[in-house]
Parts: structure tokens; sequence; C-alpha cells
């Protein structure tokens, strides 16, 4: 203050203002004091123009690049994980297909089995009917040949048996012609 | 009863030099300036020092104004509106921080000063003016001409236009400052009361809890109007801009 005053009489006035409202004596109403305009102006121009400086060239390219790391992380991010699905996806579609060839795979499989099981009964079932049909025939024959030759035996047991009777009842050994005759006429009736 | 006005002398730290026979002085006003520029200063780079994914709630504070703030000049201006960030940043910041801190108690209100709000105003409405017409040349003048008017009134909206324009910086600044110089006011008269009360005795003592609660609200209130003359000056800067970037109605 003694500073002030030792200048000019502007000076001394500018200064007068500050000491008066120091001194809580209401010479005027403070913001609307005019000598205390200047120094106030003076002190804004420079500290607006210092935050202004800071804000433009340090703090706002500071946040910003912030702000700009974080949403290329996320969108990185976004983009790999909707990668990621999408393979996933896929390795499901694929897995799923797979699935589908093996189950149609297994079936066509099934059915050749027990076609081929089918097939194989099918033959092996004609054979034995084969075999058996041939035994049969066989058999058949066999019954023929023997009922044949048993009823070659009938005619001459028949023969012996007539010729006894008659011997036994007439005491006369019949002639072996006229027996065969009975027998033919026997047979035939 | 405490003297309501007190709280926005100025006094003098110590002398700068001088303009003229004007003395330039480092005041109480000039502390509180720059103690706003070092809060802005450190909450945006102390903030935006840990550079980290999930922010803090520190960096969480600077990103917010920052978005904030980078939102509200996007919407008004459009993305050419972006230059002016830095600006409109700075001004938000400048403003909210001085009215915030001049709400603590025993402090000094930068913004209720009226030659700080004027200072504002007319650094808004320079910019407006010269970024005007060094953009757009004489179409700048649009501006007062808008369309579809019918000519026999058109030079009487153009007088309108032109007035509306001038008083501009007037309501721009007296807004911010008669807001934040009303509600120091206020504050302190409530204020007042409790301590005048309760010199009274015990009665008084009683009787001051009706103003100690309207201070408390008041207090509350005064945050609202700090955050809300901020956005309103810059908001209205915004628009100012905007007729700046594109003058035709």
């Amino acid at each position: 203050m003694a500073e002030g005053q030792g200048k000019s009489k502007g000076a001394d006035h500018g200064t007068a203002a500050h000491t008066a409202a120091d001194g809580g004596h209401k010479a005027s109403f403070p913001p609307f004091e005019s000598n205390t305009f200047a120094s106030q102006l003076v002190s804004f121009a420079i500290a607006f123009g210092l935050l202004y400086l800071i804000v433009s060239r340090l703090a706002l390219p500071r946040v910003g690049g912030v702000l700009a790391a974080r949403q290329q992380v996320l969108d990185t991010d976004l983009n790999e994980a909707a990668k990621l699905k999408g393979d996933s996806d896929a390795a499901l579609k694929a897995y799923e297909t797979e699935l589908a060839n093996a189950r149609a795979k297994a079936q066509a499989m099934a059915t050749e089995v027990r076609e081929k099981l089918n097939a194989e009964q099918e033959q092996a079932k004609a054979k034995l009917e084969e075999s058996l049909a041939t035994k049969l025939a066989a058999a058949e024959q066999t019954i023929a040949t023997t009922r044949a030759t048993a009823m070659g035996n009938v005619r001459s047991i028949a023969a012996d048996t007539a010729s006894a009777i008659v011997e036994r009842l007439t005491g006369i050994s019949p002639d072996a012609g006229a027996v065969n005759a009975a027998l033919d006429a026997s047979l035939k009736g | 009863m405490a003297d309501p006005i007190h709280q926005f002398e100025i006094h003098k730290i110590f002398t700068l030099g001088h303009i003229g026979n004007q003395e330039i002085a480092f005041t109480n006003s000039s502390a509180y300036m720059f103690g706003a520029v070092a809060v802005v200063s450190l909450l945006m780079i102390g903030g935006s020092a840990g550079r980290a994914l999930i922010p803090s709630r520190f960096q969480s504070v600077a990103e917010l104004s920052f978005e904030f703030v980078s939102n509200t000049v996007r919407s008004s201006i459009g993305e050419e509106g972006m230059k002016f960030f830095p600006f409109v940043f700075s001004l938000f910041m400048f403003i909210l921080t001085a009215n915030l801190i001049g709400i603590i108690p025993y402090t000094f209100t930068v913004t209720s000063h009226l030659i700080v709000a004027v200072a504002l105003a007319l650094m808004v409405f320079l910019t407006v003016l010269l970024y005007g017409l060094y953009k757009n040349g004489l179409g700048f003048f649009k501006l007062f001409v808008p369309h579809g008017i019918p000519i026999y009134i058109l030079p009487l909206v153009t007088v309108i236009e032109v007035i509306s324009f001038l008083s501009r910086p007037v309501s721009h600044s007296v807004r911010l400052f008669a807001n934040m110089l009303a509600g120091h006011i206020t504050l302190k008269v409530f204020a007042g009361f409790v301590t005048s009360l309760s010199a009274l005795g015990a009665l008084g003592i009683f009787g001051s809890v009706l103003p100690l609660a309207m201070t408390t609200a008041l207090t509350a209130l005064e945050l609202l109007v700090a955050f809300l003359q901020a956005y309103v000056f810059t908001i209205l800067t915004c628009i100012y801009l905007n007729d700046a970037l594109h003058p035709g109605h």
C-alpha cells in the first residue's frame, strides 16, 4: 500500500478503493467498484488463457485419448466375441452334421447286416429244405422198394399158406398152377 | 449482524504493475480464479493419469465432465462445433468450479462479480461475431433477416433481431452474476440470523434453529444453482456459437 501511495495519483486512487474495501467501510457495492475492474480483468485474462491452454493442449487430449482407447478395446473385444460366437456356432453345426452322418451310417450298416443275416438264413433254410426233400424222396423210394418186396413175399407166403391150408383140409397137395391162378383171382378181386 | 456484502469485497494481495494510471493488483479474486484453474487442471490431468480401462471414481469425474460437455456441444452445434469444444469446456469448468468453490464458507465467489461475468459473456459474444464474420463473410448478417417473413414487417423484425443479438452479452452475463450474487447474499442473511439470534440467550438459540434449517436448505439450492448457472451459460454459448456456424435461420 505504501508502494501504491508512492506512485501517481491514479494509482493512489486505485489502492484507495482496495483499502476502503479492506476497512469494511461501504463506499460502494463491491461488484460495482470500477477501480477493481482492471485488476480482475487482467487476472481473468491470464487465468482463463492458462486454463484454455491447459484444457486444449493437455487435459482434453488425454481424457479423449483414454475414452477413445476404451472404445477401441470395447470394439475389439466385441468383435472378437462375435467371431468366437461364429466359430462356436460353426463348430456346433459341424458337430450336428457329423452326428447326423454317423447316425445315417449306423442305420445303413444295421440295415445291411439285417439283410445279410436274412439272406443267409433264407439260404440255410432253403438248403435244409432241399436236403430234407432229398432225404424224404430217398425214404419214400426205400419204402416203395420195401413194400414191393414185401408185396412179393406176401404172394409167396399166401401161396404157401393156401397150399398148406388146402393140404390140411383135403389131404391133397394142390397143384402150384391152380394156387397161383386162385391167388391172382383173389388179388384182382 | 454480519454484513452480507462483506464476502464480495476485493482485497489486494500484492501489486502486479500499472497500466497507465491504473494499478493492477493480484487480489483475492485473482487467487480464486487461479485456484479454479488449478482445480480443473488437477481434476482433468490427474483424473486421466491412471488411463484405466475401468475408471476409478476420480477418473470417472474427469470422463463424465468431458462427455457431458462434448455431448452438449455436439447436440447443439453438431460435429463441426467440436472445434469450439476446448473453449466451451474451459468456460463450463471455470464457471462451475468458481461457483462450487464459492459455496464453501469463508471463500470468495469469482462469478459473483459483474466484471468477470461480463468478461466471460463478451468473450463468447466476440467469438461468435468474429468467427461468424470470418466463416460466413457478409452472409453472417442473414442472422438478422429471418426467412419467410412478409416484406412489410421485415425491417421491424430485423431491428428486433439486431437488438436481441446486441443484448445477448448483457442477459448472458447478468444472469450468471445476479444468480450468484443474490444466492450468496440470501445465504449470508439467513446465516447472519443464526448468529444474531443465538446471541440473545437460550430462547434465541432455540429460535435460531429455523434460520439454520433455512441456511442448510439454501446451501443445497445454491449447489443446484451453481451447476445450473454454469450449464445455462454453457448451453447459451453453444446456441450462440451455432448462430456463428449456421447464420441462416
